[in-house]
């Protein structure tokens, strides 16, 4: 336990974290950037073409990545807001701030990508069905989380009407993924559940596995490099930013 | 040069990917280039202050 609460403390150093967090983002982006090249690859070349939809399900390497992160960075500024509130810890604040345009983008491409897959497949680029209209749902939160820290002007305030914003949009989680079971939709149901056998073929899981792991640890590195660029901007005042940036 | 038209669907998927890793590549530059931007500012306030009296 007592560990814990040091390396909880730790965390919401913000030079503790920046010292500690360098060598991280190297290592996550060239490991991110290279499972998806290696995922991309194998599912566009060697994964076989789906019995119905041919080769546009191709599309799915990089929609359901992206839709899956889209709902994770979700999470992490949620549990964010929560320690902000409850700590008042600033790096939890800053959090919110480096990861709301990370997911605001990963939201849009998984919305773009949808788009464009559901042309050949269901005839048509968009449709009211709870899945999309609960993703579109999160791309307005993200865009809330962003604007609501600009429109308030003072610093603590905003930090906190974001924190209470993140926590109460996390209820939109739970319904873009229960929404293919509790309504009917166009979208398709889960084809991987925990605890189940997929219904979808393993030469076609098996890039997608590899592609989802590039984009945890792509996304993961870009959340820490955000978060790296926003203790800079903050601290900038400080003795021991200048000190960095004066030249190690 | 058949697979690339990937069975009359070549364009959704090859926009579908090229939209995709763009958009990772923009969104993976963006705190790199803030951090690069950061890091002359912060400096720049360092030379601001060693000119003081």
């Amino acid at each position: 336990m007592e560990w814990f609460r040091t390396a909880f403390h730790r965390m919401g150093s913000p030079r503790w974290f920046f010292a500690g967090s360098r060598a991280w983002v190297g290592g996550l982006y060239g490991a991110g950037a290279a499972l998806i090249a290696a995922g991309s690859v194998w599912g566009l070349v060697f994964a076989p073409p789906d019995r119905y939809q041919g080769d546009s399900f191709r599309i799915l390497y990089v929609h359901v990545p992206a839709a899956h992160l889209a709902e994770m960075v979700y999470v992490a500024i949620a549990v964010a807001g929560l320690v902000y509130l409850v700590w008042r810890m600033k790096m939890a604040e800053m959090v919110i701030a480096a990861a709301a345009p990370v997911g605001m983008t990963l939201t849009a491409t998984a919305l773009a990508t949808g788009m464009i897959w559901g042309v050949p497949t269901w005839g048509t680029g968009w449709v009211w069905d709870a899945r999309t209209t609960s993703m579109l749902v999160l791309l307005f939160l993200y865009f809330g989380l962003m604007a609501l820290r600009q429109a308030v002007g003072q610093p603590e305030r905003a930090a906190l009407a974001v924190s209470v914003l993140a926590i109460v949009g996390v209820i939109n989680i739970p319904i873009i993924k229960y929404s293919v079971e509790w309504f009917s939709t166009l979208h398709q149901p889960a084809s991987i559940r925990i605890g189940e056998t997929p219904s979808i073929a393993p030469s076609m899981l098996w890039p997608l596995a590899v592609n989802a792991l590039g984009y945890w640890c792509l996304v993961a590195g870009i959340v820490v490099a955000a978060l790296r660029a926003r203790i800079v901007e903050r601290e900038a005042g400080t003795d021991w930013v200048r000190q960095w940036a004066a030249g190690r | 040069m058949e697979w690339l038209g990937m069975g009359g669907h070549g364009i959704y998927v090859w926009s579908a990917y090229g939209l995709s890793l763009g958009a990772l590549a923009a969104v993976g530059a963006w705190p790199l280039l803030a951090l690069r931007r950061a890091r002359r500012t912060a400096a720049t306030r360092e030379g601001e202050g060693s000119a003081a009296p």
